[in-house]
């Protein structure tokens, strides 16, 4: 468990990267820190596992402090962390099997630990047969395994992703989430993402936290996020917040669409309060591998309670916008975000 | 004493392949001290400059500086200058051994700025990925940078080593013996320009076989 508090990040120089960061990542959490560049995103991540310092406020991971750490504790700590970055950061001499064994022959594991543990996660991320080539030999999306293999050598808890896709095209970036997913899964590592692009945060993490200049202008479940568009993710996808009509009621309802017949809710809700209404806006958006359907309709005041009382019923995501730009929701509902 | 009495090739089995001989052993000997002290100049200047492994502002610029002052000494000045510290390391201010103390001065700075270049060259996301698993400081210094560089280091010391060898034939004209005291001795001052010039054809082979030997290991490596 990482638990943050308070953090303040300053650099030399007197510049704020981070101010008044608080947030939790549970064991087996996927987590995302998303955030344009210069957000201080990274600089975030880099404080987990002390390779930069922080001035104020708390990072405590499994409960110890990383800035009361001296440089034995760190290295432990570290050894634990796996770490991978986006320009792969592989030794361009080296094979495959070498770059993979280093961090155990740093740890001085014995040679019979070494193959066996390299062998196993060059199967894990599908490239036992490349062993013996050199990272220029490979593509980027390999050189991202062989970094991952390299990473969870020391059986690591925690992996920390710094942008680790933002090189890759979308193919591989989606290949290389699965393989990041089917890892979480077993072995219940930790996976902390950083990274600027909102299909890998949908894609692959339960929870986000959006940074904006070194602060946290939104955090929590990501289906939640996106529900509630916050400004700072607006302004991440580079959209416009739409136009609302000034007259009627605005609902905003969020529900999965698992299967066919979840895409006719709109059908049905029209015929059974026997009431057309305009769609204003709407949006299917894939989340961790489930379809979610995202709509905004306009209701007038004579049907509005009889709406809210469908979607009740049918225990749905909504909550009613309002006219001026305004994020903060009218209702929240029920929570019934997880599955 | 004129050479008129022997032939080209007594004067050249016995001056000039001794003094080969005697070059060799200069250059290797100056060589192989030069880049030891030359990897400890360059692997401090390395990690003792800001956000090195062991910043230290202080050791970082008096090194520097001293590194500066001893490239700016042309060569023979600097090998009659330090000839009081010559004479105290090896007793004597003439001859091959004493040639070694200034040519070993003179070059160590050279590999110290080649080696600090080929390991700052290392990709600094290299250092933090080693950090990143835990490795110790030592361990980024040799398992990391020092392997990433090694062919960087390589064409350097061949560059260093073509540049000493330039050097002990200076160090001839002041005692030092080997090829250029006797290009110089029975050569120039002689007036035979059989003994100079084939010494210089010995140079020049020496120097090419540098390159392609130094270049042959290059492409292995790389």
């Amino acid at each position: 468990m990482i638990e943050i508090s308070n953090l303040k990040k300053v650099w030399e120089d007197g510049t704020v990267t981070l101010e008044d960061i608080n947030i939790t990542i549970g064991d087996g959490d996927v987590y995302a820190l998303v955030g344009r560049s210069g957000a201080g995103k990274s600089t975030l991540l880099r404080c987990i596992n002390g390779l930069t310092s922080y001035q104020e406020g708390s990072i405590k991971v499994d409960g110890r402090e990383v800035k009361d750490m001296n440089e034995r504790e760190l290295r432990e700590l570290r050894r634990h962390a796996g770490m991978i970055f986006q320009h792969f950061s592989l030794l361009e001499r080296q094979t495959v099997y070498q770059n993979v064994a280093l961090p155990m022959k740093c740890w001085k594991y014995s040679k019979e630990e070494q193959e066996k543990r390299v062998m196993e996660l060059l199967d894990l991320v599908g490239l036992a047969d490349k062993k013996d080539a050199k990272p220029r030999n490979l593509s980027g999306g390999q050189k991202q395994r062989v970094a991952i293999a390299r990473a969870l050598t020391m059986d690591a808890k925690y992996l920390l992703c710094d942008e680790a896709t933002s090189a890759l095209d979308p193919k591989t970036t989606s290949s290389i989430l699965d393989l990041l997913l089917e890892i979480n899964k077993k072995s219940g590592i930790t996976i902390i993402i950083v990274t600027h692009q909102m299909e890998v945060v949908r894609k692959a993490c339960e929870r986000a936290c959006i940074l904006e200049q070194g602060v946290i202008t939104a955090e929590g479940p990501v289906e939640e996020i996106f529900f509630d568009k916050p400004d700072s993710l607006l302004r991440l996808l580079g959209e416009e917040r739409r136009e609302l009509p000034p007259s009627g009621h605005n609902i905003q309802i969020g529900h999965p669409l698992e299967c066919a017949k979840d895409g006719l809710l709109l059908n049905e809700m029209a015929l059974e309060l026997n009431y057309a209404f305009p769609i204003i806006d709407g949006q299917i958006l894939e989340y961790r591998g489930r379809n979610l359907g995202m709509f905004t309709i306009n209701v007038d005041s004579e049907h509005l309670d009889a709406v809210k009382r469908f979607l009740d019923d049918r225990s749905l995501e909504w909550r009613e916008l309002c006219c001026e730009h305004d994020t903060s929701a009218v209702h929240m509902f029920s929570d019934s975000e997880e599955a | 004493m004129s050479l008129a009495n022997f032939t080209f090739a007594d004067i050249f089995f016995k001056l000039v392949v001794p003094a080969f001989i005697a070059t060799v052993r200069m250059v290797f000997i100056a060589g192989v001290l030069a880049t030891f002290f030359g990897f400890i100049i360059g692997i401090v200047l390395v990690v003792t400059e800001k956000g090195g492994l062991y910043e230290n502002r202080i050791v970082n610029r008096v090194l520097d500086i001293i590194v500066n002052i001893i490239r700016s000494f042309p060569f023979i000045i600097l090998m009659v200058s330090i000839i009081p510290l010559t004479r105290l390391i090896v007793g004597t201010s003439i001859g091959e051994a004493a040639a070694i103390v200034p040519l070993t001065i003179a070059v160590s700075p050279f590999i110290g700025r080649i080696i600090q270049n080929a390991l700052k060259e290392v990709d600094p996301s290299l250092v933090e990925a080693a950090k990143s698993f835990g490795a110790s400081r030592p361990q980024i210094i040799w398992r990391i940078m020092f392997k990433e560089s090694v062919p960087a280091i390589v064409s350097g010391l061949i560059l260093a080593i073509i540049n000493l060898l330039g050097a002990t034939a200076m160090a001839g004209a002041i005692g030092a013996g080997g090829l250029g005291a006797v290009a110089l001795t029975y050569g120039y001052q002689n007036f035979n320009q059989e003994v100079m010039y084939s010494i210089c054809v010995i140079l020049v082979i020496m120097v090419a076989f540098i390159q392609y030997f130094g270049e042959w290991i290059y492409r292995k490596l790389k």
